[in-house]
């Protein structure tokens, strides 16, 4: 029976040591939260759409369909805070500009169209391009220019709608083709949103990638002693750039689903704030936002638990005005908690708790 | 205190948790003279000035200053300015956005309320007669490191100090801005300053100063007459080496004795950088090592970076086994076979929170290339055979490098550049900072892999250290390469008169 309490505690101790454990903390009580004030929270009904498909309604699928943008993001957004030490606050911006550029190619110029005017795939291509375009414009700006990340992702942060509009002539473009909102909405036939699996995809793209290749060693190094990688042979500025033009590929993603989701644009709303949700989802999975190691699992996992938070905000009927004053309560508690300081003094609390028992 | 002195430091003692950094140490400076502070890093220098000018509180001792009756109070750098103590530091502490008149007033609480045309006038009468080549109203970025370092002197002189603290004002300057500021030094002597001047460069000890005060490891060795001392004399007080303690205590070795230990490995001709070393030639064979010796700030390191592409390379050729190549960047030596140990361990070596495993790849792994990543075993599988193989003392593998003691983190920088297996491994300063023990197991490694055909560059500061392990030494003084050594003249001796260079008489 000791013997047994004794491997559980172990086992408790162990998971605190894990970086995952915050973000499932956040999450577990996200989920008590709700289960206290409301289990229908909870309840998952299987509904059928406007054109008659089956698909899964709740919060909780809510949470998915929403979670999974910000999952995508988070995976860029983690790479560049690692290598770079610093975020990039124009990911909304230039999202916009993504789906801008994919609305454009659809439509061929035109204003609304009710055929591709190019392939698909190219359309979204070219958005790739172009984003990462913009991630190497920010990449340079960092890496080569020595400007602090957020002051040269403003740039973007600022200007990047006003490009989106320009692309299109300050025009909205519509796109009336069905199988366009398959991206943001349902395949027919499967009732879990699309976004879901748009980011499985991507998470098995980059696990893949951090198993095939060095980056995760790479990126880390870079982020924890520039100067000790560099003498080994690595080329920190390039690490640094690279990592922004990979979160440019993981926008045009997000910009995709965007525009799927509404079969048009709306420059000055489209990924409102999404910046703020990727970066926290990043502090959210325990990375330190000053760079070094990462954990991308948990930075994911983060972004689902963001959105949980944003949902049960909804849930609860919170102004969408006031949402983010109470995100900010929760960056608040998660930055105190992470601080240095406060895990010292939190370490030498429960280690005096340790001995006490044991006296 | 005696009648002509204007600072009287008496039994200074400083420690810091597990350091003792001064011990009883008594310092005399006296009007009208330039006094040189000497002394290898952690001699203690910079304690005894800090302690000085109120940046540490001392443990014991007493200051005395001319003019007071009872020992100084020094508690912070502003009292110690309102007693007349003055430092200029090596990096300029003044505000280069800021004009010539407004450095020189800043902060300086009785000057409340002055008009700006007062100011400048009077900045500009003081400058003036210094012969300061500055306006007063100009900005200060306009001009150099030198004149910027004389309006801190001027300021300073302003400010009626009585002593002068100069530390590494040199560092940064060319030859005739040298020059100047020795001009300056002379005439503040002239006027009754008393000036303590800290330098590496032992020619512009001998150049201005009057007497020296030599410290090592925290304790006063002495102070001398500039007369009395010549160089080899104060470089072996330094260092604390007698110059009758010349035993020589190089270890028979079993050299490399392959056919090929005549061809040069590596070859260097008027290599440069930009870290402000003389263009320098260096050649090293198979299986040898050779060594850079020189005083702190003699260039040693900045040699090694050059070979290594560490700094920026703007000068010279270099031949791999006869063959021109070049190496702009470390990736390119690296690729080469050479690798390189940093002298900095915290700055330039350790990935701290990295474990010790990927650590130990790191070099290797950037070499086999961004596509071929070691598996997690095969990591783990070569990790554990270096810690064993050089006895790294660690828990884990998976434990974070910076946890590790200074020795066991030098082991795994050491097993990371031979897991490479380089034909040619620079070494600068392996054993700084380690214990004894670790020191030995080091060198013997040293002489073990050249025996085994590798080349090895070792770098130390400590001269019996090279006597063990080098056969060859090159000896640098003020950034340039003054001589070479070969293993019949590796005797303490010798490396000191050639260090100290000039004639031994020090005039």
């Amino acid at each position: 029976m000791e013997n047994k309490n004794k491997s559980i505690r172990a086992f408790f101790s162990g998971l605190v040591k894990q970086q995952v454990f915050i973000p499932l903390a956040a999450l577990l009580i996200l989920a008590l939260f709700n289960l206290i004030m409301d289990p229908s929270f909870f309840k998952i009904t299987l509904g059928q759409n406007s054109v008659g498909d089956p698909v899964l309604n709740g919060y909780l699928i809510t949470i998915l369909d929403y979670g999974s943008e910000l999952a995508i993001l988070a995976i860029g957004m983690t790479l560049v805070t690692a290598a770079s030490g610093g975020q990039d606050i124009s990911v909304g911006a230039t999202i916009a500009i993504a789906g801008s550029v994919i609305l454009r190619m659809l439509c061929g110029g035109q204003t609304t169209t009710d055929t591709y005017q190019t392939p698909l795939i190219v359309a979204f291509l070219v958005a790739v391009l172009a984003s990462m375009v913009a991630g190497a414009f920010n990449g340079a700006l960092v890496a080569y220019f020595r400007i602090q990340p957020m002051i040269a992702t403003l740039i973007l942060f600022t200007a990047g709608r006003s490009i989106a509009a320009w692309v299109n002539n300050n025009e909205l473009p519509i796109v009336n083709v069905d199988s366009f909102g398959y991206f943001g909405g349902y395949i027919p036939g499967v009732p879990i949103p699309t976004p879901f699996f748009i980011a499985v995809i991507c998470v098995v793209v980059i696990a893949l990638v951090m198993k095939f290749t060095n980056l995760r060693l790479y990126t880390q190094a870079v982020g924890i002693n520039e100067s000790a990688s560099r003498l080994n042979g690595l080329n920190p500025e390039f690490i640094k750039f690279i990592s922004f033009v990979i979160l440019g590929v993981c926008v045009a993603v997000v910009g995709l689903i965007k525009v799927s989701r509404l079969s048009t644009i709306n420059y000055s709303v489209v990924a409102k704030d999404i910046e703020m949700d990727a970066i926290l989802a990043v502090a959210l999975g325990g990375n330190a936002l000053g760079g070094g190691k990462f954990n991308i699992w948990a930075s994911i996992l983060g972004a689902y638990v963001i959105q949980f938070l944003t949902t049960t905000l909804y849930k609860l009927e919170v102004q969408s005005d006031a949402l983010p004053a109470y995100k900010a309560v929760v960056v608040i508690v998660l930055v105190v908690l992470s601080a240095p300081i406060v895990r010292e003094k939190l370490a030498s609390i429960s280690k005096k708790m340790k001995t006490k028992e044991v006296a | 205190m005696k009648e002509k002195s204007v600072l009287e430091m008496r039994g200074i003692c400083k420690s810091f948790p597990g350091v003792r950094a001064l011990h009883d140490v008594d310092f005399t400076l006296c009007e009208g003279e330039i006094h040189a502070l000497m002394g290898e890093n952690g001699a203690g220098k910079s304690t005894l000035i800090k302690v000085l000018t109120g940046v540490y509180e001392k443990d014991e001792g007493e200051i005395f200053l001319k003019g007071l009756d009872k020992a100084a109070v020094i508690r912070s750098p502003q009292d110690a300015q309102k007693l007349g103590i003055s430092t200029v530091y090596q990096e300029i502490t003044l505000c280069p956005n800021l004009s010539v008149a407004e450095n020189m007033y800043i902060g300086r609480d009785e000057q409340k309320g002055v008009s700006w045309k007062k100011m400048n006038a009077n900045a500009d009468k003081i400058l003036q007669t210094l012969d300061i080549p500055a306006k007063a109203n100009r900005q200060l970025s306009n001009y150099s490191i030198a004149i910027q370092q004389m309006v801190a002197i001027a300021r300073a002189v302003d400010m009626e100090c009585k002593v002068l603290i100069l530390d590494e004002p040199t560092s940064s300057l060319d030859e005739q801005e040298v020059e100047k500021l020795f001009g300056l030094m002379r005439d503040l002597r002239a006027k009754g300053v008393g000036i303590i001047f800290v330098t590496h460069f032992l020619d512009q000890v001998y150049e201005v100063c009057d007497k020296i005060t030599v410290l090592r490891d925290g304790g006063l060795v002495g102070e001398y007459e500039i007369a009395d001392l010549p160089r080899v004399k104060l470089v072996a007080k330094m260092l604390g080496k007698e110059l009758d303690d010349m035993s020589d205590i190089k270890t028979d070795t079993i050299a490399y004795s392959g056919d090929d230990a005549d061809t040069k490995i590596f070859e260097a001709e008027g290599l440069q950088s930009n870290a402000g070393i003389k263009p320098f030639d260096f050649y090293i064979r198979k299986g040898e090592v050779n060594g850079f010796t020189g005083l702190l700030g003699s260039g040693r390191s900045e040699c090694v970076r050059a070979i290594f592409g560490a700094d920026h390379v703007i000068g010279g050729s270099v031949k791999k086994n006869g063959k021109t190549i070049k190496i702009k960047k470390p990736i390119d030596a690296m690729k080469q076979g050479i690798a390189y140990l940093p002298e900095d361990r915290k700055v330039d070596g350790i990935i701290g929170d990295l474990s010790v495993r990927d650590n130990i790849i790191l070099a290797q792994q950037v070499l086999k290339g961004f596509l071929h990543p070691y598996s997690k075993a095969e990591a783990q599988k070569i990790a554990e055979e270096y810690i064993k193989m050089i006895e790294i003392k660690t828990a884990s593998a998976d434990t974070p490098i910076k946890s590790l003691s200074g020795g066991n983190q030098q082991k795994v920088i050491l097993a990371r550049w031979l897991l490479t297996h380089p034909e040619y491994l620079i070494l600068d300063e392996p054993t700084r900072g380690i214990d004894v023990g670790t020191k030995i197991e080091i060198q013997k490694l040293v002489l073990k892999l050249a025996s085994e055909g590798m080349s090895v560059t070792f770098i130390s500061s400590e001269t019996d250290e090279m006597i063990r392990t080098c056969s060859r030494l090159i000896v640098m003084r003020d950034r340039r390469v003054v001589g070479e050594l070969g293993s019949d003249e590796l005797t303490q001796n010798k490396i000191m008169s050639t260090i100290a260079g000039g004639d031994n008489n020090g005039k």
